[in-house]
């Protein structure tokens, strides 16, 4: 019937076109976070992904006409790709959009959508050349899928490989090279048209003889860095770039960076001039010249951040987040016994040790200090060592603190679960201090408050309050958790550092009401009066009431920047011109404005090849779609589901967001490819869909249970057995979640190849809606729940598994070959009869032989070769279809209706 | 597609924003239209009383706002949004503050006809043709050049002769003409700078608005004591109910 291909697909060219795409897919959200915000960066991206469910109309409309050239279509959707991947973004960056302007100006909307439009065009054709191919080659999709994700997940792998080797723009390029070899090695597999040769030519001139303005980053004008670089006298002296960032250090002479965050208004002295650290152009903080003279750094005692220092005599100091060394030199200044610095990216260190070793001091290299590269977190509970301060200061830059863009940011650091790991490797007496942005209302300074509040109270203090202290600077507030309760002289050394330098107390036990808001007068509410109810009985309703979300992020709920609620809205935005903009947490909101243009955008593009197909006859009028559309649904909200909590409990378990992702991206999508590569030797696709889900159901709910436990035990092990237990945890599920697409779409390609552009259109909008659902759910019922979820949609699919039969037909049989009607069966008439020969050899009566050869002679032997056949499923039931209604078999020239799409079969295929 | 993007209380207000956006820069009236903003703001005044603690802003403001032709400084492009009562984009990532944000923070500084004012971050140059009309003269400081130049230009040509403006760092504030009766910092920072606060008289105050570009959260007044004491205020333009328990 379908006649699909039964050439030997291009493997190879799937392989690397799919790397390729993923690989480009995670450049792109690097290259908008440095030229935009980065939530802005996931929400372009997230959009600009639907183009893999739009190239679902073109294969309806097209995909016949396609299939005869399919040499050429496919050839010509890589060059597409490659071509429209590289200028896509270079256009896009010309696009003028303001992020930060959404709120007061329509025209940035606008510009929002060009930009959906612009990046949506790779997305387009790389979905339009592998829809296709799963189209073209319908009796090895199992093959192919399995090609197509091993490729992504090498993708992903080697673009983070490749970020570390080359700079952003480098790896774009690096990347449109590649595209033009998949191109190549496409041309080869297909035996392609020899024009693809020329335009694969004209194509790697285009790429040497592009224009370095052209290709350079243009950074929004309002980030730090393009803003510092403005300031007369601005000079960048160094850049780095990995995958953790793009990193810049800007020198100026004529007026020098300064950073002293909050610095006390009776600080007589000034912070010396220093280098501007930026990260994906937004301040980092500083590089801090040091020449060994410590009375130079007195500013660093104006800090509310310098208070531990004043509790705790020559501290042994663990530092968390190490920087441009402002909070190492504040240890040092306090004459800390040793400090411990930890910091996530190594070429931060890099920086302050070798470009600027110099200017530096030799800070990083001192006898006293040492610094380790590893995720803060991961570094405190995977070791033993006990301090007597852990220090961290304001780890997250003020513009985007300010803003709420962190929101949607899952932080491990900031977790009840790593408030009890702090406090576990404090030694007697010891203190953790943690210092963020006051904001009006408070918002970061209380969640740390009641953080800190629950852990102890999980840690069976029984009175926590007398544990913490809260005080609070112009800019910045400082909560120290001790080890023990305060004792009457630290109080009294609180007040004294307080009283002098115009910062106030906001809670010690014991403290007087007079005590607080006496320099910083803050609108109610204020820190004081928010910490004593946070500590009373009346918790609870205090959260209830509060205008922000304080609620204390979990290890489940990692989302301790999400302060958002939808109560506080409406009176916000009614206010918006008079600073409720400002207020406005807008990282959360552009996360759901995120998901309702990409529901509303998947409906329409979900809608769109149904119409279009419907329109031109190949859609069937009747079968199975309503199962169709539940069945790929809930199989591509599933599988991201599924990949986004497991790969979040990587994230603590292997302590480095990077090696979580790619290790576990790299694992679910290989394991993924060999369930789909084994799912083709079961004999039955629907009972195979059923095991698949079954297991897929079976190592989540026993994930659920036993992961955490078991991961909290295996922290401390050493990296290489850590690795594999995530890999190990994630294969069995990955491997189950493989299996239904291919089985799906196989089945779809039999019975309905009409259904096949459709389901892949579906598939691809539901995988773009699921990334950003995932998050939003996360949120809300945190990760179990989102694990949870997947599990009932994996279930559910497995419910409407589509059927085998449809429109009176039903495929495959015992010796996996398609079976006309019983003799017997005379109640079919002879025209259907003769029909369903038709339908069998995938021949209407009216179609003309494709290819120059009459396609009708192939008999009735199955187009598949036998070592595949995929068609051993059932027997014909053309008479139980019959009494069902379905008036098509007795008119055989509209049966073939929905046939025409598919019998049009390349000249290769038959 | 577009419209359908926010939840439909957002429609109201954005389609009229889209409507003054398309309103042709020639059959513009600027007089009309300051006059308009200038309503706009004692209006928004009137709503945040609370807020704000007094019902109108000082007569004095009010004036140099309805004189201070807002629309000659910003680029042509934004001519037409010049007395939208929103900040807008004036070149070099910088952008010229909303008007109602300028009404309350010079409002905040309480200022007198013989005062000498110091701002940091000239930008545009608007903040400072407004406190021209207040004081007896007005010391500015401006980092990036492109900008500073063209707010003297702009100053001198609209005839703000008790304006100085100079183009370097204004870290150390502007020594010789120091002590000042009010400092304004234009540009968020993360820490005021040490010299600046020693150049504040006694009695004197200091306004910076704290945010990031375009999201301006709430206002920050030191005051000087005339006993050099220090103390903060936060101003917070939006209020939130309801309240913690304590008060």
């Amino acid at each position: 019937m379908n006649l699909p291909a039964t050439g030997t697909p291009p493997l190879r060219a799937i392989a690397l076109l799919s790397a390729t795409a993923l690989a480009y897919e995670v450049l792109l959200t690097r290259l908008f976070a440095i030229i935009q915000w980065h939530h802005f960066a996931s929400m372009i991206i997230s959009l600009a992904l639907l183009g893999y469910g739009a190239s679902g109309s073109l294969l309806t409309r097209l995909g016949t006409v396609m299939r005869r050239r399919f040499a050429d279509c496919f050839v010509g959707s890589i060059f597409l790709f490659t071509l429209s991947a590289l200028t896509a973004f270079l256009l896009a960056q010309r696009v003028p959009f303001n992020a930060l302007e959404i709120g007061w100006d329509l025209r940035q909307l606008g510009a929002l959508l060009l930009l959906y439009l612009l990046l949506a065009v790779p997305f387009f054709w790389v979905a339009s050349a592998l829809g296709l191919t799963y189209l073209h080659y319908g009796a090895q999709i199992h093959r192919l899928y399995a090609f197509d994700l091993v490729g992504a997940g090498a993708g992903a792998l080697g673009v983070i490989l490749l970020l570390y080797v080359v700079p952003p723009v480098a790896a774009l390029l690096t990347l449109y090279a590649l595209g033009l070899v998949a191109a190549g090695v496409a041309l080869l597999e297909t035996r392609g048209p020899w024009w693809g040769w020329l335009v694969g030519l004209g194509l790697v001139v285009l790429g040497f003889s592009l224009p370095a303005p052209w290709t350079a980053l243009q950074m929004s004008a309002y980030k730090g860095l393009s803003q510092s670089l403005q300031v007369v006298g601005a000079q960048p002296v160094a850049e780095r770039s990995s995958p953790l960032g793009l990193l810049s250090v800007v020198r100026n002479a004529a007026v020098p960076f300064r950073y002293a965050p909050g610095l006390s208004l009776t600080a007589g002295t000034l912070p010396p001039p220093q280098l501007g650290l930026f990260s994906d152009g937004e301040e980092l903080g500083a590089i801090t010249p040091f020449t060994g003279r410590l009375d130079e750094l007195t500013y660093l005692d104006n800090l509310t951040s310098a208070l531990p220092y004043h509790l705790s005599p020559q501290p042994h100091v663990l530092v968390l987040g190490a920087g441009g060394g402002a909070d190492v030199l504040q240890a040092l200044y306090h004459r800390a016994r040793r400090v411990e610095a930890v910091e996530l990216n190594p070429q931060v260190v890099e920086l302050v040790r070798d470009d600027f070793g110099a200017f530096t001091g030799g800070l990083y290299d001192r006898a006293d200090v040492r610094v380790h590269i590893a995720e803060a977190r991961g570094f405190v509970a995977g070791h033993r060592q006990s301090y007597d301060l852990i220090q961290m200061t304001l780890l997250d830059t003020f513009n985007t603190t300010a803003a709420g863009l962190h929101a949607l940011n899952t932080s491990a650091l900031y977790t009840v679960e790593a408030f009890q790991h702090y406090l576990q490797h404090l030694n007697p007496g010891g203190l953790l201090a943690i210092t963020s942005w006051l904001r009006q209302p408070p918002r970061d300074s209380l969640k740390l408050f009641a953080t800190a509040v629950v852990a102890l109270e999980r840690l069976g203090v029984p009175d926590p309050g007398a544990q913490l202290v809260l005080i609070q600077g112009w800019k910045t507030t400082t909560l120290v958790v001790k080890n023990g309760a305060f004792s009457p002289e630290d109080k009294a050394t609180i007040r004294q550092f307080c009283q002098r330098r115009a910062f106030d107390p906001a809670w010690y036990a014991g403290m007087q009401a007079d005590e607080a808001n006496h320099f910083n007068q803050l609108e109610p509410p204020d820190l004081y009066t928010s910490a004593i109810t946070l500590l009373g009985p009346e918790r609870e309703a205090f959260l209830e009431r509060y205008p922000f979300n304080l609620r204390p992020a979990t290890d489940d709920r990692p989302y301790f920047f999400h302060f958002f609620k939808w109560r506080e809205l409406p009176a916000l935005w009614a206010k918006r011109t008079h600073g409720g903009l400002g207020q406005l947490e807008w990282g959360y909101l552009v996360l759901i404005a995120t998901l309702a243009q990409a529901l509303l955008a998947s409906v329409v593009l979900i809608l769109l090849p149904l119409w279009l197909g419907r329109r031109s006859g190949r859609v069937p009028a009747h079968g199975p779609r309503g199962r169709v559309l539940v069945y790929f649904t809930a199989i591509g909200l599933g599988f991201l589901f599924l990949e986004i909590a497991f790969i979040q409990q990587c994230m603590v378990f292997l302590s480095h967001p990077l090696y979580a992702v790619a290790v576990g991206l790299c694992t679910f999508l290989v394991g993924a490819g060999l369930g789909s590569a084994v799912s083709r030797r079961f004999a039955d696709p629907r009972r195979a869909v059923r095991w698949a889900v079954a297991g897929i159901t079976g190592w989540a709910l026993v994930s659920l249970l036993a992961l955490p436990a078991f991961f909290q035990w295996a922290l401390p092990w050493p990296e290489p057995s850590k690795w594999l237990c995530a890999i190990g945890s994630i294969i069995p599920l990955a491997f189950g979640m493989g299996m239904p697409f291919p089985l799906g779409l196989s089945l779809l390609a039999r019975t309905a190849p009409g259904l096949v552009p459709w389901a892949w259109a579906i598939n691809g909008c539901a995988s773009v809606v699921s990334a950003v659902l995932a998050t939003v759910l996360a949120m809300q019922i945190g990760f179990s729940g989102v694990v949870l979820a997947a599990v009932m949609l994996y279930l559910a699919a497995a419910a409407v598994t589509p059927p085998l039969r449809i429109g009176g037909v039903t495929v495959g049989g015992p010796s996996g070959s398609l079976q006309p009607p019983k003799a017997a069966d005379s109640s079919l008439p002879a025209k259907a009869q003769k029909s369903w020969q038709y339908v069998a050899l995938g021949v209407s009566p009216g179609s003309a032989p494709v290819g120059g050869r009459p396609v009708g002679r192939t008999g009735w032997s199955s187009p598949y070769p036998p070592d595949q056949g995929p068609l051993r499923a059932a027997i014909p039931d053309l008479r139980q279809r019959d009494h069902a209604g379905s008036p098509r078999l007795r008119e055989p020239v509209r049966i073939p209706s929905q046939r025409r799409s598919v019998i049009s079969n390349s000249s290769r295929s038959v | 597609m577009l419209s359908q993007r926010w939840p439909r209380f957002f429609l109201g207000p954005l389609l009229v924003l889209l409507l003054a956006g398309v309103v042709p820069a020639g059959a513009v009236d600027f007089t009309t239209l300051r006059a308009q903003m200038v309503e706009e703001i004692v209006a928004t005044v009137r709503l945040t009383q609370h807020e704000l603690g007094k019902p109108a802003l000082d007569a004095r403001v009010l004036q140099a706002l309805s004189t201070v032709p807002r629309h000659e400084f910003v680029p042509d492009s934004e001519r037409p949004h010049a007395y939208d009562d929103r900040p807008l984009p004036i070149g070099a990532g910088q952008t010229i503050s909303q008007p109602y944000i300028v009404a309350i923070m010079t409002d905040l500084l309480d200022l007198k006809p013989d005062q000498v004012v110091f701002e940091l971050g000239t930008g545009s140059g608007y903040q400072a043709a407004i406190l021209a009309g207040l004081v007896k003269q007005v010391y500015t400081m401006e980092i990036i050049p492109t900008l500073g130049d063209r707010a003297r230009q702009t100053l001198q040509r609209l005839g703000y002769h008790n304006v100085s403006v100079r183009v370097g760092d204004g870290y150390y504030g502007w020594e010789e003409h120091a002590p000042f009766d009010a400092i304004l910092v234009t540009a968020a920072t993360d820490h005021l700078p040490p010299p600046l606060i020693r150049q504040l008289k006694p009695g004197g105050r200091m306004i910076l608005p704290v945010g990031s570009s375009f999201l301006t959260q709430q206002l920050l007044l030191v005051t000087k004591a005339d006993d050099g004491a220090l103390r903060t205020r936060t101003i917070l333009p939006v209020r939130f109910v309801p309240l913690t328990g304590g008060r």
